[in-house]
């Protein structure tokens, strides 16, 4: 008998999506690859980062949003980079021009170049800021429950706390901190930052995340299309395991064929 | 006339509007944003906003990142 497998929608500021796996547009090969990635992650949010246009190139060079089309996707515009709240700000009212009034966007504060750790005390600065100022606003943040829930009841959207550090791959480096706050919050938690492969994903969401955010563990992989359908699978393998509800650990063993009627006994 | 576009000093030709100056740089219709003094200049009134001395223009776009 197949049993029909029954989930909600993730939804993410009012808006309801199929599939809770995130990625970016960073570090690919080219425009090609990207679009090849982020087709076969099945993701329907894809982040992006905004800077000064180069001037002087060829205009007519295409462009991201050409590529990653505003009508395909939900494009979430990030803060990357921003060491202060006060550019971070700029940074999504740029964005929101960029988009015609878009106003979901994913806050990141940093901390230094060298950990791109967040900084919570100007996130938690820049959020107020942003959301007096209409937007929606998905955080970047640490893995302490005490700040996840602040920035919750400052009203962001979605609580994105890092697995590891950006970009390194180490997966979920403090998973019962991730439990914590999965358990507390009231609006969706996602992992940004730190997967490094399939079981990371899937950890996460096993974990009761309600998504995950990529860009470097696809864009790094070998064969990046490749890792984009094994993570779009990691991250519905994690969720089912997480509504099927895992099985309780044991000390010792316990047979999965009867002892009675061995030719033994 | 001087402005500092995108951190760089660039001498303008007498009063220019932003869509002139986007216009010049092959950029008009392009999917972009403009900041000027660090307030956004709407996309709407590109053509009557006119630049002055010493104005901080931000020209931004979309570029791939996580």
């Amino acid at each position: 008998m197949t049993q029909t497998l029954s989930d909600q929608p993730f939804v993410v500021a009012g808006r309801p999506f199929s599939s809770r796996l995130l990625v970016g547009t960073g570090k690919y090969q080219d425009f090609d690859e990207t679009a090849a990635a982020i087709d076969a992650s099945g993701a329907e949010i894809v982040t992006f980062a905004v800077r000064r246009t180069n001037l002087g190139q060829d205009a007519s060079a295409p462009n991201l949003l050409d590529v990653i089309s505003p009508q395909r996707y939900t494009l979430l515009p990030n803060t990357a980079g921003c060491y202060t709240a006060k550019d971070a700000v700029r940074t999504c009212k740029l964005a929101r021009e960029l988009l015609d009034g878009h106003n979901l966007v994913k806050l990141e504060v940093l901390g230094d170049d060298t950990t791109l750790y967040p900084n919570v005390v100007e996130t938690l600065k820049a959020a107020e800021a942003l959301l007096a100022d209409g937007f929606d606003v998905m955080v970047y943040t640490s893995d302490d429950p005490i700040v996840a829930k602040e920035l919750e009841r400052l009203g962001c959207c979605a609580i994105m706390p890092l697995g590891s550090l950006i970009g390194s791959g180490h997966g979920l480096q403090n998973p019962h901190n991730t439990r914590l706050i999965v358990e507390q919050a009231e609006v969706p938690v996602l992992v940004d930052a730190g997967i490094g492969t399939a079981s990371d994903a899937a950890m996460a969401m096993e974990l009761g995340c309600d998504a995950v955010l990529m860009n470097t563990a696809i864009a790094h992989a070998r064969q990046p299309v490749l890792m984009a359908q094994a993570m779009k699978q990691a991250v519905e393998a994690g969720r089912q395991a997480y509504l099927a509800g895992r099985m309780p650990r044991r000390q010792s063993a316990d047979p999965s064929s009867p002892f009675a009627g061995r030719i033994n006994g | 006339m001087q402005i500092q576009l995108n951190g760089e000093s660039k001498p303008l030709d007498g009063e220019v509007t932003i869509q002139q100056l986007l216009e010049s740089l092959g950029l008009a219709g392009r999917r972009i944003a403009v900041e000027v003094n660090e307030e956004i200049v709407p996309r709407s009134i590109h053509a009557e906003t006119r630049l002055a001395e010493g104005d901080r223009v931000e020209i931004v776009h979309a570029i791939g990142g996580g």
